[in-house]
């Protein structure tokens, strides 16, 4: 039986709205368009066309479904409950980011935009982005932050491979944050033409919904196959949490199971006392920014404040509205790691699994280390494998002074 | 009758337009303000926009941008330009509407927030990033603190939506000029005029229409008094000036002050 509290979980937002969070804190001139790519979302949502064609790519070029995977050896060492890995990391580009943009690019298609505009911090949704359009005959531009394309110079190289062109974003702290402004600013200059695809559950409404939406093949996927392996639901869901899509797109389909307990896992960073991490949740207020009320890391005067995480992709100073909201519920435990964890975590599962996780996912597995010894040995956990580690080996290699 | 729709009628009645002049608090520093709104006031400028700097401007265009981040970098804070404000009032007889983005609003708290705009003698407050649809309750507590809700409405901005956001604002309607951001711009669309046509009769009666974003030339003024707005914003025009000369304050306020005459000229002359 469904709780009170359960209850209150909206699958549509009310007024763009979950709970208070969320919203459209966006300039008038973007009114418009987000209402009109609410209608149109709506619209394709209930076409079994776009379904079917969404489910095509999610297969046929994406590889879908990803494994749900018993980390045998993984468990043994940290001596508790089972765990599993939801393997994300073997979606097509290596994240499950590709889930989102196959989605919002055949929305574009479907609303005759010619132009895709993107931002990206690591260049992981850039690339998932380029590859979406590049499959379905749509130009691809990617902002980036000039400090990020020095960090990721590779990612930037696959991007132009795959036929994106990149705009480097010299404004401001010249990273995420600062691509998405950048973005903004774009769309309100190329309204007619252009579609604006957001990489997570973040932005003005309907874009956190949408994303969400897309990325719930995840979780959908996931209870499925544990189904089938295990004969129950899991006791926990785990996954990491920078804007969170795919924690949203593990947990939507779990949020009515209360018996499921989920935990969001926020980049601690050099530790939250250090000032230098990229918990907003964890350590952040309510404020508005990038078009959403939600938890944001900001100063005492409402300015935002410039974030650090060993992850890029966690490196962002909010937090999709529906987390906020899930916070506040108390449906969703949130937790941090920090840059240590998380590296240890990468060392370990690469170690034991033979499976090199990305940096953001290694957040994840490394709360997933501190709660399984805890659990029961007939208790079982799955881990949200966002993506693999390979971009993230010279960063790990810098991080330990080991000389490549 | 607010303050600033008063200056809008009077000015009418003298058949000029209004002449609305944006700088960013605190650029480059917080003490140059009040020099820089004096210049402004002494070269026409009828109402004052004051910028309260937000770290992450998604409206504006580069030179706006750089601003706020001087201003921060010197320190501003939403409480400070408050109270040049107050200080500006104090010495001249001039509007000043705050423009913003929502987040230091909502940070201070919009009771916080309205109540010392109110003691400061603020007459007006834009926001960029608060569609009417969010203001809801924004709009009831500067209502209940007698300071002016100044909407913007765009070019994409449909016939009904702009029905409603006529109903919320107060002081004058906010357009914006062109699908983009702030920024001067060489020469104007002639969308703007249009648009202009577009929206009058909607406005006519009701409250003054002024036109912003890449307003920055007298041209471009005497243009959009002629097709029937009430009032020219620049903002970039004036904040390039106070990057530009930032290390001779002096020039500095000498062309802002020569900008605004030759602007506000402009507004006047719109039917010869």
């Amino acid at each position: 039986m469904k709780s009170d509290k359960m209850r209150k979980l909206s699958s549509y937002p009310v007024e763009g709205k979950f709970g208070k969070y969320g919203g459209r804190f966006v300039p008038e001139i973007l009114m418009s368009a987000i209402k009109e790519l609410e209608e149109a979302y709506m619209e394709a949502k209930e076409d079994p066309n776009f379904k079917k064609e969404l489910t095509y790519y999610l297969s046929e070029y994406a590889g879908r479904p990803t494994p749900l995977y018993y980390a045998e050896n993984f468990t043994r060492k940290l001596g508790g409950a089972k765990v599993y890995l939801k393997r994300e990391d073997l979606a097509h580009g290596g994240a499950h980011k590709i889930n989102n943009t196959l989605g919002q690019a055949l929305l574009a298609k479907r609303m005759g935009k010619t132009r895709v505009i993107a931002e990206t911090g690591a260049g992981q949704h850039g690339v998932a982005t380029a590859m979406a359009c590049a499959a379905l005959g749509l130009k691809a531009e990617v902002y980036m932050g000039a400090e990020d394309m020095k960090r990721q110079r590779l990612n930037v190289f696959r991007m132009r491979l795959l036929n994106a062109e990149v705009h480097p974003v010299e404004s401001g702290s010249k990273t995420l944050k600062d691509s998405i402004n950048e973005a903004m600013r774009d769309w309100v200059t190329n309204l007619e033409n252009t579609y604006y695809l957001i990489g997570s559950v973040v932005g003005p409404h309907p874009y956190p919904m949408m994303v969400r939406d897309f990325q719930s093949v995840i979780g959908c996927e996931l209870r499925e196959q544990f189904l089938q392996k295990e004969q129950r639901l899991p006791d926990a869901l785990i996954a990491c949490v920078g804007g969170g899509s795919n924690a949203m797109g593990t947990f939507y389909p779990f949020e009515d199971c209360p018996e499921v307990r989920l935990y969001g896992v926020e980049a601690a960073g050099q530790g939250i006392e250090s000032g230098k991490h990229s918990a907003s949740l964890g350590a952040g207020a309510e404020g508005v920014f990038h078009g959403m009320l939600t938890y944001v890391l900001q100063d005492s005067e409402g300015q935002i404040l410039n974030t650090h995480s060993v992850s890029a992709g966690l490196d962002y100073p909010g937090v999709g509205p529906e987390h906020s909201f899930l916070k506040t519920l108390q449906r969703v435990e949130y937790a941090t790691a920090t840059d240590e964890e998380a590296v240890n975590a990468f060392c370990t599962l690469s170690r034991e699994e033979g499976i090199v996780p990305a940096l953001e996912s290694a957040h994840a597995l490394a709360f997933a280390m501190k709660l399984t010894p805890k659990m029961k040995r007939d208790q079982a956990i799955v881990v949200t494998l966002s993506g693999r580690g390979d971009k993230d080996v010279e960063v790990v290699a810098d991080f330990l002074g080991v000389k490549t | 009758m607010s303050r600033i729709s008063q200056v809008f009628q009077n000015l009418k009645a003298q058949g000029e337009g209004a002449l609305v002049g944006y700088v960013t608090g605190g650029d480059p520093e917080p003490r140059l303000t009040p020099l820089i709104a004096k210049a402004l006031v002494k070269g026409g400028v009828d109402i004052l926009e004051l910028g309260i700097p937000f770290s992450d401007p998604i409206a504006d265009g580069p030179t706006i941008q750089a601003a706020s981040m001087r201003a921060l970098q010197a320190g501003t804070t939403p409480k400070m330009v408050l109270e040049m404000a107050g200080e500006i009032k104090n010495k001249h007889d001039v509007p000043v509407a705050i423009l913003t983005y929502y987040n230091p609003v909502f940070r201070m708290g919009p009771d916080k927030f309205f109540s010392l705009a109110r003691s400061s003698g603020v007459d007006g407050v834009i926001v960029a990033d608060l569609p009417v649809e969010e203001a809801v309750d924004y709009k009831q507590t500067a209502d209940a603190c007698g300071v002016d809700t100044i909407f913007l409405a765009a070019p994409s901005t449909s016939a009904m939506r702009l029905q409603r956001i006529v109903e919320s604002t107060s002081g004058f309607l906010y357009l914006v000029s062109h699908f983009g951001v702030t920024g001067e711009q060489a020469a104007m669309e002639h969308s703007t005029i249009q648009l202009i046509q577009r929206v009058l009769p909607v406005t006519r009666g009701r409250v003054p229409l002024a036109v912003g974003f890449g307003i920055s030339k007298p041209e471009h003024v005497k243009a959009i008094i002629g097709a029937g707005a009430d009032g020219a914003i620049v903002g970039s025009a004036f904040v390039n000036i106070v990057s530009r000369r930032r290390s001779n304050v002096q020039q500095m306020l000498n062309e802002i002050e020569e900008t605004a005459c030759r602007l506000k000229e402009a507004a006047k002359q719109h039917n010869t």
